[in-house]
Parts: structure tokens; C-alpha cells; sequence
């Protein structure tokens, strides 16, 4: 696709723009991310204060807080997820439509936070549906939210059509719904879905390479 | 769970006990009507975070109504008892995350009763200057929130977040965080308040009252809140005492309680203002009873910002390294903008952690009388009722 | 208000048969409490809330406690209640009740029907603590789910294994997390050869 650059300087001054379709599909996309008004503890009070008048949110493109997850593109799981939750956290994924996004705001949502070891505590909610932005902080102040929004976004626009990361609902293998954990005698049960989760890896095979790679 | 209902029978709309869990269905009727069963939550547009309603309608009417709780329960007891006492300070941030200054209030005052510190006097105006604060951050979001729930979408409660943004710069250059400040001490607070937070406290005390008298010009005499919230979810006052209500919906009924008058805990005892209380107990009355507490607020604050004194912000003798209680329990309560606040805490042997810990929420507290609040009232006034007891999840389920 | 002792004088002399003592605090604290026997504690309830004198019509706080049992003494389960009086402005009274920990005998007569406050937290303590409160019109569980079959509170409770927290795994906690591929410690390592040898 290698265009002159001079003749696309000199369409663009009569104003023909030559742009590859998966940009101006992603623009479309990432421009206007809806998010499902899901906010389960303190984090939700932030995420509030960043769609309130001073942090204002609409302007990256959440403009209205859909309170449906049949009309949401985005779930901000923002705050503790307990045990209790947990299923619905997981059913109300299931029925947000493709191309859905997850961002897991704050410490408790990422890893269980400051309240991890407890008995009702869910430590992090990538166990069991898959997340694509974390954002550290307890709570993380408006300004973080709106940086992780700009990040999905510019991931969103890293998501080519034909390549391996590819948005999920063109990829024939891979799930859109995941299963729901149901209420255990003493747990969830399955504790964690184990093709979302993996345990951290052992430190010592951990090399500095890696850890310099990403 | 809901319980099982007592006849899943058909239910005939004639001019019986309508609004009664015992209604028994007649034999004859006009119009033959089914029970309807609809959980309203745990994740809803109604911002009060997880909550669950289990309703059964009759139609549009609640017949029963059943709250499920328990969906952010995040064993904060139980990690208090594992963690030094001034270890679970800023645990007690995140139980009424809205309102973080007055929760840490409530557990210095319940550490302080059980081990005999004095605080000094900078401190004790200091402390009430930031709860004032808070107060009336709360109820103005609150009313913001209630709003929302009623249909006005987001108007007024876009307004009370810009005075709330105000506020919330002011606990960050004083506490390091805009929420979640873990700024009181056992003895004090963390750090002193220098003369630019004072004028700044003063800046925010001056422009208030003007933002008061424009939202009470919107709302107080607005035709639309006065039909949908007057005689809604009227409380009684001998249940309201009995059931245990504290806080603006208790002084809505009725109930002249106010703990900072009853108790005279800090220095509320050298400040002039009057308790407002309603009469009729519904939720305009809720409502209400916030705007006058908030004027009363900003008249404690006027006072408070005149008349601090200089001094140490912490008291000089307390060791906070290795603080340690002798034996015995105690029980300390405060005047939180949501209602009662109490912490007990039992301290056993050794000394070095709580032996039990146990908040009193009165979130948690004030949702005992929901169903006799709804019943009777249509689905959209639940929504109402449940905005004007002004629950806080992280308080309700710790 | 009047001294403990004579509020405890008042109340044995009003409940024939109640046993009552009185429990200090810290001396700091000045906030002795009302121990009384699981049979009359109603009864003394009942009291406080009637009589004139007192008229004690706000039940504050009810907290469950776990005592476990040390060398001398058993263990028990104690329920304090904190009761308040709107209408003359004094409190408080605290009442402390107990009940043995083992868990079909943990019964305790519920004070709901004199206080509705007492709903939702006796509820709590049944939920995390097993008490069962007697005469409580709708006793289950409050704050977890209801097929939790455990008392979480109670201070001999322990949590499902989750590798992933434990600070010192050893034994099969070890094993299986290094089979599932989890963070194993260095001084755990020699552990799991000499076990893998034997």
C-alpha cells in the first residue's frame, strides 16, 4: 500500500483523504465507546467524578453511561468484586454484544486490592473474564481513567483486521461468552476459569530479557 | 433468596387490603391480576452501588419487598482483627466511601474512649471543620443522587460534584488523597492545617450559601419533586426509634436525636446551631432536613474557621509505634452524615490488635423499615425511597 | 443516669431469678456492662425498655464476639447489645449475653421483637457467627450467600486453600502449587526435592 507521499499531500490539499479501511473502522470504533454504568464500590464514586463536569468523560467519546450491557461497549468494573457478585459480573459480560472491552479500574478489581485475603473477596476479576486495560490505584484519581480510556483507545486502533490480534468476534475459535460460576459450599465454583487465569509464573524462570520486553 | 410466597394463587384487584403481604385473594372480582416477582439489582442505574431489591408486584404495586445485601461484604472485621489498630485507619475510609473523613473520626473517637487520650483543642477544631465539610458534601451529592433517580438526569447532581470538586482539592492539599484520606490519628490529625487550607476553607464556606440558595431555588418549590416525593414512604416516629433510624431520615420523622448534641463528643459543645426536624417523615421531608443541615453546617464551619485555636494538631504523649490498649471494650459513636456511626472494640490481653471489631453502620441500620416505607407505593417510588435513606454500600456490607 | 450497681440492683430486684453481673471495661472507658444468663435476658430487656426510669427504646449496636477457649476457662460466643434511650437522653446500657460455641447449642432468645433495630444485625451475628437467635422472624443469612455453609467470622475458621496468597506454602499446598505452576519460595525448593526423593 505504498501511496506517494507526494500525491497524497496533493489529494489531501483538495481534500481526498487515502486512509486503509481498518483505520477509519477503528476510528469509528474508538471514538465512541459507550461504557455500562457498573460501578461497584469506591472506584465508582471516581468514575463518576471523572464523567462529572470537571473530568469530563464525553469528550473521549462516553457520552452517555448506558445502564444495559445489551447497549454498553465497555465494562469498567470499577471497585471490589466479591464473591457474591462474581456470576453476575460474569453474566452481565456475557450479554454486552461484540466488540466489548473490559477495564479493570482500581487495586480490588485487578487483584482483590486491599481487601485480598478475605473470605468473600474475588482477587481480581481477570479470573475469570478476560481485561484489557488494569488501572492501578486505590482509588485511581479521574485523570488515570481517562488515560486508561486513551489507552483502550489507542489499542483499539492497534487492532488489525487481518492480524493476530484481530477483534475477537472475527477470530472463530475464540469465546465471547464465558462460563458462570455458581455459588460452592465454602468458594465459587470453579474457583477460576482456567483459560482466562493463569497463576503467576515462577519468579525464578523469569528472565531479565523478558521483563525488559515488555 | 426471596421466600417463597404463601399462595402463588391468583390475585383479584377489588377493593381489599391491597398493600398487605397477607392479602388473600377474593372470590369474586373485576379483573384477575397475577403476583409479579422482579429483582431490582444487584447492578442498576441507581447509583447506590450493589443492593439487591427482591419486589413483589401486584401490577405496578409493591406488595413485599425484601433487600438482599451482602455483595461487597469485604470481611473489613475480620481484617481488623489481623492488623495493628492504627492498621485499619485506612481501611475505615473505604466502609462510607463517600464521606472518608468522618469514618476515621468515629474510629479515632472509639480508640480514644477506650484509652483515655485527650486531644488537644487545634485538633478537635480541625477534626470538625473537615466533618462539616464532609457533611455537607454528602447531602448535597445525595440530593444530587436522589434526583437522578427521580428523572432529572444528572442536572443536580452535576452541580453538587462541581462544589464537591471544590472540597475534595482542599482534603488533597491537606491529606494527600482526594477520597480516601486516613487523615485523623489516635490523639489528633496526621498533619496540621496550614493558613492558605484555612482561606481556602473560608473561600468554600464564603461561596456556598449561594450555591445553596440556587439549588433550593430549583428544587425545594419544584412541582415536579413535590408531587412525586410528598407522602411518599412516610416513617413513622416510634418505628423509626424503635427500628433503630438515626441520621437526617430519623430527624425527618420526627425524632429530635442528634449524637452531636446528645453526646457533646469533640468540642460540639461550644458551637451555637439548631437541629432541624421534620414532621411528616416522607421523603420530602428526607430531603429537606439535608438543605437545613446544611446551612446549620456552614454555620458551624463559620464559627470553627473563627474561633481555631494554635496549638499541636496531635497529642504530644501518644506512642503510635506499639500502641497498645489495656483490656476491656468500649463502644464510640459519632454524628456521620449518613446517621450513628459506632465502632466497638474489644481489646484483649496483649493489647496490640483489636480483639473484636465491630462497626455500627447506619446505612445498614436504616434499611430495616424499606418494605414498611414501600409498601403500597408503586416500583418507581422504591427507587425514591431507597435514594432518600442515602445508603453507602461499602457501610451497609463492610 | 445511675451507677452500675444500682442499675444491676434495679434489675434483679424487677426479673426474679435473673442471674446478672457486671463486667468492667478499661477504666479509661467507663463503660461497664450487664452480663446476664441466657434465660432472662429477655426479661431484663424487657425491662430496661419499660420502665419509666430508664425507658431505653434505642437499641444501638449488637455485636456477636468469639471467645475461644483457653486453658482454665471454655470458650463461649457473646452477644452484646448497646441500648440507648431516645426519649430521656441517657445511655448507655450494655447487655451481654452468652452461648456455648459448639454450633446446635448456640442459641440465644432474640430481642427483635422488642427492638426492631436488632433485625438485620442479629442476622449478621447467626450469618458470620452461628448464633441462632429464638424467636427472630426471619433468621438466614444476611451478608453471604446462602448455600455458605460456613461462619466465617469465628476465629477458628479457615479460608479455601488459594495458592496463589499463601505466604509459606508447604506440604500439599506446596505440591500443588508447583504443579500448577505457581510462585514457589526458595527455601520451599529444598523442601520439594526431598519430598520428590522420598
Amino acid at each position: 500500500m505504498a501511496l506517494d507521499e507526494g500525491l497524497k499531500s496533493e489529494l489531501q490539499k483538495q481534500g481526498i483523504f487515502v486512509l486503509p479501511f481498518e483505520q477509519i473502522y477503528n476510528w469509528g470504533r474508538k471514538s465512541s465507546i459507550w461504557p455500562l454504568q457498573f460501578g461497584l464500590a469506591c472506584c465508582a464514586i471516581e468514575m463518576i467524578a471523572s464523567a462529572a463536569s470537571r473530568y469530563d468523560l464525553a469528550r473521549f467519546g462516553a457520552e452517555v453511561f448506558r445502564a444495559t450491557p445489551r447497549q454498553a461497549d465497555l465494562m469498567i468494573v470499577a471497585g471490589t468484586v466479591t464473591k457474591k457478585m462474581a456470576p453476575q459480573v460474569v453474566r452481565l459480560y456475557n450479554q454486552m454484544p461484540e466488540p466489548k472491552y473490559c477495564i479493570a479500574m482500581g487495586a480490588c478489581a485487578i487483584s482483590g486490592g486491599p481487601f485480598k485475603d478475605g473470605y468473600n473477596v474475588l482477587k481480581g476479576i481477570d479470573r475469570y473474564i478476560p481485561v484489557d486495560v488494569h488501572i492501578p490505584g486505590c482509588p485511581p484519581r479521574p485523570e488515570a481513567l481517562i488515560h486508561a480510556i486513551m489507552t483502550l483507545q489507542r489499542k483499539i486502533a492497534n487492532q488489525h483486521l487481518d492480524k493476530e490480534n484481530r477483534p475477537r468476534w472475527y477470530n472463530q475459535q475464540s469465546e465471547t461468552e464465558f462460563p458462570i460460576p455458581s455459588y460452592g459450599e465454602h468458594d465459587l465454583l470453579p474457583p477460576v476459569n482456567p483459560k482466562v487465569w493463569h497463576p503467576p509464573r515462577n519468579y525464578r524462570d523469569v528472565t531479565l530479557d523478558e521483563v525488559r520486553k515488555t | 433468596m426471596i421466600q417463597p410466597l404463601a399462595e402463588p394463587g391468583r390475585y383479584t384487584l377489588t377493593a381489599g387490603p391491597i398493600g398487605r403481604a397477607d392479602a388473600r385473594p377474593s372470590g369474586e372480582g373485576l379483573i384477575e391480576t397475577q403476583k409479579l416477582e422482579v429483582s431490582i439489582g444487584p447492578q442498576h442505574p441507581s447509583t447506590h452501588g450493589v443492593f439487591r431489591m427482591d419486589c413483589v408486584l401486584d401490577g405496578e404495586t409493591v406488595i413485599a419487598l425484601k433487600p438482599v445485601m451482602g455483595y461487597l461484604h469485604r470481611n473489613h472485621e475480620q481484617l481488623a482483627e489481623r492488623m495493628a489498630w492504627l492498621g485499619s485507619m485506612p481501611y475505615t475510609d473505604r466502609l462510607d466511601y463517600f464521606n472518608s473523613m468522618t469514618n476515621n473520626w468515629a474510629y479515632a473517637l472509639a480508640v480514644e474512649r477506650l484509652a483515655g487520650i485527650k486531644v488537644p483543642d487545634r485538633a478537635e477544631y480541625i477534626r470538625v471543620i473537615m466533618s462539616e465539610l464532609t457533611r455537607i458534601l454528602n447531602h448535597s451529592c445525595v440530593i444530587g443522587f436522589m434526583l437522578q433517580d427521580l428523572g432529572a438526569w444528572g442536572t443536580p447532581l452535576l452541580y453538587a460534584f462541581r462544589e464537591r470538586e471544590r472540597i475534595l482539592d482542599l482534603f488533597e492539599a491537606v491529606s494527600g488523597s482526594r477520597m480516601m484520606c486516613n487523615y485523623m490519628r489516635f490523639g489528633g490529625v496526621r498533619v496540621d492545617m496550614t493558613p492558605k487550607d484555612l482561606a481556602a476553607a473560608n473561600d468554600i464556606v464564603a461561596r456556598f450559601p449561594r450555591f445553596l440558595d440556587e439549588f433550593e431555588k430549583l428544587l425545594t418549590t419544584n412541582e415536579v419533586l413535590l408531587a412525586r416525593t410528598q407522602r411518599i414512604g412516610i416513617l413513622p416516629k416510634e418505628l423509626a426509634i424503635n427500628a433503630g433510624i438515626s441520621g437526617p431520615m430519623a430527624r425527618a420523622s420526627g425524632v429530635e436525636y442528634d449524637v452531636r448534641k446528645i453526646d457533646r463528643y469533640g468540642v460540639y459543645g461550644r458551637f451555637d446551631f439548631r437541629v432541624p426536624v421534620g414532621d411528616v417523615g416522607d421523603v420530602y421531608d428526607r430531603y429537606y432536613v439535608r438543605v437545613l443541615e446544611m446551612r446549620q453546617s456552614i454555620n458551624i464551619l463559620q464559627q470553627a474557621l473563627r474561633d481555631i485555636p494554635a496549638g499541636p494538631h496531635i497529642a504530644p504523649e501518644v506512642k503510635l509505634r506499639n500502641f497498645k490498649i489495656p483490656p476491656g471494650d468500649g463502644y464510640g459513636r459519632i454524628e456521620a452524615p449518613k446517621g450513628e456511626l459506632g465502632f466497638y472494640l474489644v481489646s484483649d490481653e496483649g493489647g496490640k490488635q483489636p480483639y473484636r471489631y465491630h462497626v455500627r453502620p447506619p446505612s445498614f441500620i436504616n434499611l430495616t423499615t424499606l418494605e414498611d416505607m414501600c409498601l403500597g407505593h408503586k416500583v418507581a417510588d422504591v427507587v425514591i425511597v431507597l435514594g432518600s435513606i442515602d445508603i453507602v454500600l461499602g457501610e451497609v456490607d463492610r | 443516669m445511675e451507677g452500675i450497681e444500682k442499675i444491676k440492683e434495679v434489675a434483679a430486684l424487677a426479673v426474679p431469678g435473673a442471674q446478672i453481673e457486671i463486667v468492667n471495661s478499661t477504666p479509661a472507658a467507663q463503660q461497664p456492662a450487664l452480663l446476664v444468663n441466657r434465660e432472662h435476658v429477655h426479661a431484663v430487656a424487657k425491662f430496661f425498655k419499660e420502665d419509666p426510669r430508664f425507658q431505653m427504646d434505642f437499641c444501638s449496636c449488637v455485636t456477636g464476639v468469639d471467645y475461644l477457649p483457653k486453658a482454665d476457662k471454655p470458650g463461649f460466643i457473646e452477644v452484646v447489645y448497646h441500648l440507648y434511650s431516645v426519649a430521656q437522653r441517657q445511655g448507655p446500657i450494655v447487655l451481654k449475653v452468652r452461648a456455648p460455641r459448639e454450633l446446635d447449642s448456640c442459641r440465644v432468645p432474640s430481642l427483635t421483637p422488642l427492638w426492631r433495630g436488632c433485625e438485620f444485625q442479629e442476622r449478621e451475628a447467626y450469618d458470620l457467627y452461628g448464633v441462632k437467635f429464638d424467636g427472630h422472624p426471619d433468621l438466614r443469612r444476611i451478608l453471604m450467600w446462602d448455600e455458605f455453609t460456613d461462619h466465617p467470622m469465628r476465629k477458628d475458621y479457615a479460608p479455601p486453600a488459594d495458592y496463589e496468597w499463601e505466604p509459606t506454602p508447604h506440604d500439599d499446598t506446596l505440591q500443588r502449587s508447583a504443579q500448577a505452576g505457581g510462585i514457589v519460595p526458595p527455601t520451599a525448593i529444598q523442601e520439594l526435592e526431598k519430598a520428590r526423593k522420598k
